[in-house]
């Protein structure tokens, strides 16, 4: 009971991070990008390849699996993770947004996935990848309950990144034009903001939080190319449980989710894991459709 | 039968199987503007249930009660309704995109029970020994093809003759109206949450259908059948075909699956044996392309959507 809790927080917390990106997209590009969850698995595998190049300069910090090279494999994916999602949008997105029904959007980044999911297939292959071989000894916190360190680093860096996100969408004139455009774009237009500018950062922020995501499921659980695929639901899941455009909601959301999944093995069989989040998405969809904290807008019709 | 021809016969079978099943999708998008993320879903309800209430009686399992087939089908359908039911009541008054994602996740609960659910589904060995309507009337195995042909090819007949009447009426024309203004519709005083529930509905009770043709043809039922890749699949028909036009809708599913068919017999022939498996890949990679290129190039697809003026206007 008490480990599936804690490996709960730990996969939540896994799901906040990609949601939060998610989040911030459907708010402020106003549509479900399908392909969001691709650039969690894009992200953990360009760490991987950018680790090739990076592991050879050090070793492991105890009590971590990791070092120093997978901290810059990570900040090498973040760029490239950013790079593909403003070159998505420039190729496909920005083009149908203009002139077809929202929906064209939306169906293009499903077509997006596809690719992206089959061209990290196609380049690493199919089967299960790991970061380091490494083996981690849990250390035993209290009868009942094992955590592995490198899963406490796990909890604090989401905790780091969702108070920071927080103080920058709070405190700075970039933030704050953030909002605005989930809140009202012809206001932040008339405003004088360039939007593309904003669009491309949301973008960026996305893609950034995608790729620590994915370099931490990598991390705590394995790479395969499914990643994406598996969190696309519990993303969807979060974001719509927390409100759309609601970051901290997204986070909340994402433990719900992490948290349900992980506590579900103990009632049902476990093959039902994943399905889980369509329940509580279902659930939210009936009960309350705007979130438990409310969308920024335009939830219900 | 030269082995051509027999292929032949095999290939129309699927590929019209599936034509229904992307004319269902087309009611949903093409004339609503539905988002189905979880076509193959409502394809494996029909199809499962089919299967279970034609299939010979086995201890082991639930189901097995030996029905006659078009009673299987017709389950399989109602399963298949009832399905979407839930999906859209949940979220056809709320934003667009929460439609495709509830049925994205319903196609994957639904594979999660095939894969899982031993009693009823026979889990990953899926279901066998599925009596085939008609099969012992024919002497020959392509006889039989030919025959299932015919009726395959009836019942696509049938669907799209009925579609069209259904599109030309007033209910049709409804369809579009709310899909290209929901407000003007709604201030007429239609209810468009009800209408899209209807074409939602009616479109998943297709797939079903199909997937009940499907499982009459090859016998048995697998999870291996069902993967998300199908509903891309289906997508990239209808898309290439042109959304809006069942006739597109019909091209698009023959012309796909031939496309598909060609490229995996051209990768097996050309690629190298240690890249055979990411060969499925690039199959995959084409479909993908062949989606993207067409929305953004020739959006309306090979046969697009007819302009409708009212004949007084013209």
């Amino acid at each position: 009971m008490l480990q599936a809790l804690a490996d709960g927080i730990l996969t939540g917390s896994i799901i906040a991070l990609g949601a939060i990106g998610l989040t911030l997209t459907m708010g402020i590009l106003r549509f479900a990008n399908f392909a969001h969850a691709e650039l969690i698995t894009w992200g953990a595998y360009m760490a991987l390849g950018a680790l090739a190049i990076t592991g050879t300069f050090a070793g492991p910090i105890s009590p971590f699996s990791f070092g120093l090279p997978l901290v810059f494999a990570t900040l090498i994916a973040v760029v490239l993770t950013a790079a593909l999602a403003l070159l998505i949008d420039h190729l496909v997105f920005r083009p149908l947004r203009s002139h077809t029904s929202h929906m064209t959007v939306v169906f293009a980044s499903f077509g997006v996935s596809l690719l992206v999911r089959m061209v990290i297939l196609l380049i690493f292959g199919g089967s299960a990848a790991y970061y380091s071989n490494e083996l981690q000894i849990a250390i035993r916190v209290m009868p009942g309950l094992r955590v592995m360190p490198d899963h406490v680093f796990t909890l604090g860096l989401t905790l780091a990144i969702v108070v920071a996100l927080h103080l920058f969408l709070q405190k700075t004139r970039l933030g704050l034009s953030m909002r605005a455009l989930a809140e009202n774009p012809d206001l932040v237009r008339i405003n004088g903001i360039d939007t593309r500018v904003v669009v491309r950062w949301t973008w960026v922020i996305g893609a950034a939080l995608a790729a620590v995501s994915g370099v931490l499921y990598g991390l705590t659980v394995q790479l395969r190319p499914e990643i994406g695929f598996q969190l696309l639901l519990p993303l969807f899941a979060a974001a719509i449980l927390g409100g759309v455009g609601n970051v901290f909601g997204a986070v909340i959301g994402g433990l719900i989710v992490g948290l349900a999944e992980s506590l579900s093995v103990l009632f049902v069989p476990a093959g039902y894991k994943m399905a889980v989040p369509f329940f509580i998405l279902l659930a939210v969809l009936y009960v309350r459709p705007n979130g438990i904290f409310g969308a920024l807008r335009g939830g219900a019709k | 039968m030269s082995g051509y021809l027999a292929y032949l016969v095999f290939f129309l079978i699927v590929a019209l199987t599936y034509s229904i099943v992307v004319m269902g999708l087309n009611l949903q998008w093409g004339y609503t503007g539905l988002f189905n993320a979880g076509v193959v879903g409502f394809f494996a309800i029909g199809a499962y249930g089919t299967a279970i209430l034609t299939g010979p009686d086995r201890p082991e399992l639930i189901g097995g009660f030996a029905l006659p087939f078009p009673a299987g089908v017709v389950g399989g359908m109602i399963l298949a309704a009832l399905a979407a039911l839930l999906v859209g009541l949940a979220t056809l008054r709320l934003r667009e995109e929460y439609l495709a994602i509830s049925t994205f996740g319903i196609a994957i609960s639904i594979q999660l029970i095939g894969l899982n659910f031993d009693a009823l589904t026979g889990g990953a060995q899926g279901l066998t020994g599925i009596p085939r309507p008609l099969f012992s009337t024919f002497g020959t195995p392509g006889a039989y093809n030919l025959f299932y042909l015919c009726l395959v090819g009836t019942i696509t007949a049938i669907v799209f003759a009925g579609l069209q009447v259904a599109l030309q009426s007033p209910w049709g024309r409804l369809l579009k109206a709310i899909r290209e203004d929901e407000t003007a519709a709604a201030s007429l005083g239609k209810n468009p949450a009800l209408v899209r529930l209807q074409a939602f509905v009616l479109g998943s009770t297709l797939m079903g259908l199909a997937g009940g043709l499907y499982v009459g043809f090859i016998g048995y039922v697998s999870p291996l059948d069902f993967l998300p890749l199908l509903t891309f699949q289906i997508w990239a028909m209808l898309i290439v075909g042109g959304s809006g036009n069942n006739r597109g809708a019909i091209v698009g599913a023959v012309g796909v699956w031939a496309l598909w068919t060609m490229s995996g017999f051209a990768i097996s022939r050309l690629l190298p044996v240690h890249y055979q498996s990411q060969g499925g890949a690039i199959q995959v990679i084409i479909i993908g392309l062949l989606i993207v290129l067409t929305l953004l190039f020739r959006p309306r697809g090979l046969i697009g959507e007819a302009q409708s003026v009212s004949r007084h206007a013209r």
